[in-house]
């Protein structure tokens, strides 16, 4: 926080006055549904609300043995990381050719940075235009090959079409972050050790990826919680979970469950689930924000 | 010496060009679909350059009575998604520069209470909460409401976080200065912090605007009503691959429809945009 020395306004109500909106808001619209979340979760409502009890960690507890949540969570954790990989690595791969060139920079980066403004449904429904099998040309070439693509009933083809639609939108972000990360590394130490006869290959290697590493890390936790919470548009518009549940991740079960079946306390006992982990990810974040003060 | 490196630079263009390529694609195609007519989509291979129904798709989608979804007009579903969007940011903006001004320049009873208080929202997402918000916003009667659509959305931390940060930048000479020449807290709020923070606010409208344009849970959940939908939540409602009458071509154009606002805010506000990104969140 500031130090004491800090120049201040003397004054009594203003502050107050001054933090009232956001402070109604907060307590409206987090607390008391955060709050909500937590008392439902060790509750145990029938689904036409007219009789509830209270059942302690039964909740979590069931939520925790049940297969299907076991499924969810691990459809989660592949997808998360397919996403961040793929979406990271081609960033990068972009980054590096554009820390390179010296003309057409700003135009490339112009050209890049349209996935971002694209929401997360419709970056699904664009790759579902190029691969449904009824009429993408996409998947009218890969029939024509011979393959059998059917991602409305093939699983693993499935969860491919909404890694590719995911990690097409984040590509922008991590481009636009690794691009910032290579342009604080110094020019003099690439050049050293160009002097001393490394080529291209190995300076990547050998200094600019160990350099790059508190950008890589930092949207590694960004591309994760992207993954997790920010993907529920794409889910739900092109596969709805399916086939099968080959692609309901955390998120879209707690909306299933919540919305559609209605098992109301298991579906809060995934929120909370759910905030837990949000606030794991969170600390590692911030760790790693203190740790990279004493980078400079 | 590496600069002078003419094959590895064209090398570097060719990679770029490949990846603009494959990035531009899926729009691309989205945009060449929405210049052809209904026949010409639904049976592939798809021409990959445009066709001449441009006009006749747009001015159909956009004025005639075919491009409405639930009797709502593609207009209004465009307008529903900027007042959400122009809500977010704008209001979230306001509630965070003037509790992020008390935070920084005020001592009071409670202060680090509150910024705790307001701090520990950053870390949940409204998709962790959606149940009980949604509980409340029923109880409330905010369902259908532009209010339920912006408020909850409204409620996180990051701004206030930003403003709070750029504003303990702020040496406290100016501070003092402003008091000494007989400025009170407003003036000194309108005439050199307002003045100060102009770059921060233009990159957090950006942001904001994009992640007020491109929800899609809350509306999702929020609005029972065609008329109060989003573009996105009435774009999701029109597709149906079982559907013979699924009109495609009227699909494609109002899926263009629906990502050319905000990617013309990123694109004409790059520069804000850029820096703020990788700045806030750094």
């Amino acid at each position: 926080m500031a130090s004491s020395t800090r120049v201040t306004f003397p004054n009594k109500f203003l502050p107050y006055l001054l933090l009232a909106p956001q402070l109604a808001i907060t307590a409206v619209f987090f607390y008391w549904p955060a709050s909500q979340a937590i008392q439902q979760s060790v509750l145990r409502e029938d689904p036409f609300g007219l009789s509830t009890q209270f059942v302690g960690l039964a909740n979590f507890k069931r939520v925790l043995n049940d297969p299907n949540y076991l499924n969810s969570l691990q459809v989660t954790v592949i997808f998360s990381i397919a996403t961040a990989l793929i979406a990271m690595a081609f960033a990068l791969l972009l980054a590096v050719m554009a820390d390179k060139v010296i003309r057409g920079k700003g135009v490339y980066r112009t050209l890049l940075i349209w996935p971002y403004a694209v929401a997360p449904a419709i970056a699904g429904m664009l790759w579902l235009f190029l691969f449904n099998p009824s009429m993408g040309t996409l998947a009218y070439l890969l029939r024509s090959t011979g393959y059998n693509w059917d991602p409305l009933l093939n699983s693993d083809q499935a969860m491919v079409l909404v890694v590719a639609a995911a990690s097409w939108k984040q590509i922008s972000y991590n481009f636009l972050f690794f691009v910032a990360g290579l342009q604080s590394i110094p020019k003099s130490l690439i050049e050293a050790a160009a002097i001393d006869g490394a080529g291209e290959t190995k300076r990547f290697w050998t200094i600019i990826f160990p350099l790059l590493a508190p950008t890589t890390f930092f949207l590694l936790v960004v591309n994760t919680v992207y993954a997790f919470f920010d993907t529920f548009g794409i889910i739900h518009a092109v596969t709805g979970g399916g086939p099968g549940k080959a692609t309901e991740t955390l998120v879209y079960k707690v909306y299933n469950d919540g919305f559609v079946n209605l098992i109301l306390g298991d579906s809060a006992a995934q929120s909370v689930i759910l905030m837990v982990i949000v606030i794991a990810m969170t600390a590692v974040q911030f760790r790693y924000v203190e740790r990279k003060v004493h980078y400079g | 010496m590496i600069q002078n490196n003419p094959i590895g630079r064209i090398i570097a263009h060719i990679i770029l060009i490949v990846g603009i390529l494959i990035v531009a694609f899926p729009i691309y195609y989205t945009f060449v679909a929405s210049t052809q007519t209904l026949q010409d989509i639904i049976r592939p291979p798809l021409s990959l350059l445009p066709g001449g129904h441009f006009w006749e798709n747009y001015s159909s989608a956009l004025f005639g009575g075919i491009g409405k979804i639930g009797g709502v007009g593609v207009d209004r579903l465009l307008l529903n998604t900027l007042v959400m969007a122009l809500g977010i940011a704008i209001g979230k903006i306001i509630i965070s520069i003037l509790s992020a001004y008390a935070i920084v320049f005020f001592r009071f009873p409670g202060r680090m209470f509150f910024f705790w208080f307001i701090f520990i929202t950053l870390m949940l997402p409204v998709e962790v909460r959606i149940l009980p918000t949604y509980k409340i916003m029923v109880d409330l009667g905010l369902i259908d409401t532009y209010t339920g659509l912006i408020l909850p959305l409204m409620a996180s931390a990051t701004a206030t976080l930003l403003f709070r940060q750029f504003f303990m930048t702020i040496p406290g000479e100016l501070v003092e200065a402003a008091r000494v020449d007989g400025a009170g807290p407003w003036r000194f709020f309108k005439d050199i912090l307002l003045p100060l923070s102009k770059t921060n606010i233009a990159a957090l409208f950006v942001i904001l605007f994009i992640y007020g344009w491109t929800q899609y849970l809350w509306p999702l959940l929020m609005t029972n009503r065609n008329d109060m939908a989003t573009i996105v939540i009435g774009l999701r409602k029109m597709i149906d691959f079982t559907d013979a009458n699924t009109q495609w071509h009227l699909v494609m154009v109002t899926c263009i429809l629906a990502i050319l606002p905000p990617i013309l805010v990123v694109v004409l506000m790059q520069r804000w945009f850029v820096r703020g990104l990788v700045e806030t969140e750094k």
